[in-house]
């Protein structure tokens, strides 16, 4: 168990509750309650459930042919992209709605970037009839239109932050205020592991059904359980998390996690939080992250909306600083490029977040029996129009 | 024994105040200190901004954004801070967010806080657990005070457990919020002052949060030691500037 969180939310040196006092009754009868909760065959029977015939899971483990042709090794998808609204994120989604009606919460809040996660959080909350506000930052409002709209559709509320960079960092802390301001009748549903323990191990567990899947999958068309490599990208982390998560200890396993370059990682355009962050806190978690010598919070970028978080989730800064994971940074460029060229070779438009997990193979070789899994998080409808725009479609 | 400790132990209410450090003007750190021990307050929080308050308010936020535009760090404001005790004798204390302290170095900024005559620490996001796993050791060599906050929805048992772990004070946070002006302390607050100070802690409790004018202010301390204005504070100096200063105490108490 040494890559899983102690029970104080420590991930080696990163992790804990670095929390205002006026959280921590929030987030003290979470802790004292999730696991009891996850673990009792009722709640495992409908998130299950839901899991299934909502979701619709398991999604499928393709082998892909022509992308395992183009670079001599044998790769396999994890279909998440064809999770109910388009990617991983509504895993989490469910899980939490859950929990939320066990401890009796009648309002939901959450924070949202590209607005996946806030997508994901409304349909949710749509399917049980709670009340949900969704932070998100002025700017990224105005850029994810689509998005905004679907939210809306779905009976949600959504609230601008107005402070700081107004992006999701700020959409983060806003909502964190929300929580401050509303401490009794409001479940916040984190999109990432990332945030104050007991979040980034109670996300991962709603995750790992990737990687449980995935094992049983491989078993079946494979005759083993272990990939050689499982390949995933790494923003705050949750889809990695999911994809690693059964495969942590198992050592002979690689797990290659894909951040995002932006422009350069040296460019000071770039979220390659491992690359270039030094232990800090954000959002109530130590961990890697962005910042200035001086200690303040860095406004990190990519061209993908969902990659580009200042910090990364304490699950994932142990894998780096351990060296069980390999980071691996892809820019911009990179990624389009071969989003493309799985949308023409396997007849899938990825979203740009996992289009840079798919850069990997210009940047590392495998041997021609290796087998490795690529978490395909989520689906590029989303990113059409950034996809048109740089390809001038 | 430290001046926070001795300060407590005057016979009166108690008015302190918080500002941020680098705001309005990048300089204004020492003379805002001096006015405010001139005109008579009894200790004061020297903010150190940071990019992202997340237990702050709107005017808290602004006035930390615009000190960081004005160019304020951690190291400027020891500088700015060196000399202080020649000329000031109430307790200070840094309050703000534990990434810069870390970033800086715990055990030097502790080093440093010792050095010119800083008393205390308040760090919302440090909390009590955090706090005696890694750095409980490293504040006390330095001689720093740490101060806890409790809220209206801290336990009882967990304020006793904050009042075992405090040595000066214990900020009491007057409503489930962020930083700011609300409209007055209603039936609720008035309950939680009461039940706090039934509890006969050890250590006295000094109110913040909602505390602008000399209506909250004597509410506050009907039942507590003292209390904290710090948006109000911000406020009026945007507006009258630091030369007010002496209006802005007079019209507390």
């Amino acid at each position: 168990m040494k890559y899983q969180a102690d029970e104080n939310g420590y991930y080696g040196n990163f992790g804990g509750a670095f929390i205002p006092e006026m959280l921590y009754p929030n987030t003290e009868e979470l802790r004292l309650n999730y696991l009891n909760i996850m673990e009792d065959p009722s709640f495992e029977k409908e998130f299950h459930a839901l899991l299934k015939d909502y979701v619709g899971r398991p999604t499928p483990l393709y082998f892909a042919e022509r992308l395992s042709k183009k670079y001599n090794t044998r790769i396999y998808l994890k279909r998440e992209d064809l999770c109910h609204t388009g990617a991983h994120k509504v895993n989490n989604t469910i899980g939490q709605i859950l929990m939320a009606k066990r401890l009796g919460k009648d309002r939901i809040i959450a924070e949202t970037g590209a607005g996946q996660h806030g997508v994901a959080t409304a349909t949710v909350c749509a399917l049980m009839g709670i009340e949900c506000i969704v932070y998100m930052g002025e700017i990224d409002i105005a850029r994810q239109a689509p998005n905004v709209a679907r939210m809306k559709m779905l009976g949600a509320e959504v609230r601008p932050a107005l402070s700081g960079s107004r992006t999701l960092k700020d959409a983060t802390n806003e909502a964190i205020r929300d929580w401050i301001n509303n401490p009794v009748n409001t479940h916040y549903i984190i999109g990432s592991v990332v945030g104050p323990h007991p979040y980034p191990d109670m996300v991962a567990r709603f995750q790992s059904v990737v990687s449980k899947e995935i094992k049983s999958q491989l078993l079946e068309k494979e005759g083993r359980e272990n990939p050689d490599y499982v390949v995933a990208c790494v923003g705050g982390g949750s889809n990695a998390a999911g994809a690693y998560y059964h495969y942590l200890d198992e050592e002979e396993v690689g797990i290659i996690a894909v951040e995002a370059a932006g422009k350069g990682v040296h460019s000071g355009e770039s979220a390659a939080t491992s690359a270039l962050g030094k232990i800090g806190i954000i959002h109530g978690s130590k961990t890697l992250l962005m910042q200035t010598e001086d200690g303040q919070i860095t406004e990190p970028y990519s061209i993908s909306a969902g990659l580009d978080y200042p910090g990364v989730g304490p699950m994932h800064a142990h894998l780096y600083e351990s060296g069980r994971g390999e980071f691996i940074s892809i820019t911009d460029d990179e990624a389009m490029q071969a989003g493309r060229m799985v949308a023409e070779l396997e007849g899938i438009i990825p979203a740009i977040e996992t289009s840079h997990a798919f850069a990997i193979f210009n940047h590392r070789n495998f041997k021609p029996e290796d087998l490795v899994v690529i978490n395909l998080s989520g689906r590029g409808d989303k990113d059409l129009q950034t996809y048109i725009d740089y390809f001038k479609l | 024994m430290n001046r926070i400790q001795s300060k407590l132990r005057e016979d009166k209410k108690l008015l302190s105040i918080y500002f941020t450090a680098g705001h309005p003007n990048l300089n204004d750190t020492v003379t805002i200190i001096e006015s405010l021990q001139a005109s008579g307050i009894d200790m004061i929080e020297i903010g150190l901004p940071f990019s992202d308050p997340l237990a702050d308010g709107p005017t808290i936020q602004k006035s930390s954004t615009a000190a960081l535009d004005n160019g304020m760090h951690s190291k400027l404001l020891f500088q700015q801070l060196k000399d202080i005790r020649k000329t000031v004798s109430i307790p200070l204390l840094i309050m703000g967010y534990f990434n810069p302290i870390l970033q800086f170095g715990v055990e030097d900024f502790c080093k440093q806080c010792q050095e010119i005559g800083i008393d205390g620490l308040i760090l919302p996001d440090l909390p009590l657990a955090e706090y005696q796993r890694d750095y409980e050791q490293l504040f006390k060599k330095y001689g720093l005070i740490n101060v806890f906050l409790i809220t209206p929805q801290t336990s009882e048992a967990r304020i006793r457990q904050i009042d075992a772990a405090s040595e000066g004070f214990i900020y009491m946070v007057s409503s489930a919020s962020t930083t700011g002006a609300k409209k007055g302390f209603g039936q609720v607050q008035k309950d939680y002052f009461q039940r706090i100070a039934g509890m006969k802690l050890s250590n006295p409790q000094i109110v913040g949060f909602g505390i602008s004018n000399k209506e909250t202010f004597s509410q506050a301390t009907s039942s507590a030691k003292g209390a904290i204005i710090g948006s109000a504070f911000i406020k009026h100096l945007e507006s009258e500037g630091v030369e007010a200063i002496p209006d802005f105490v007079r019209s507390i108490r």
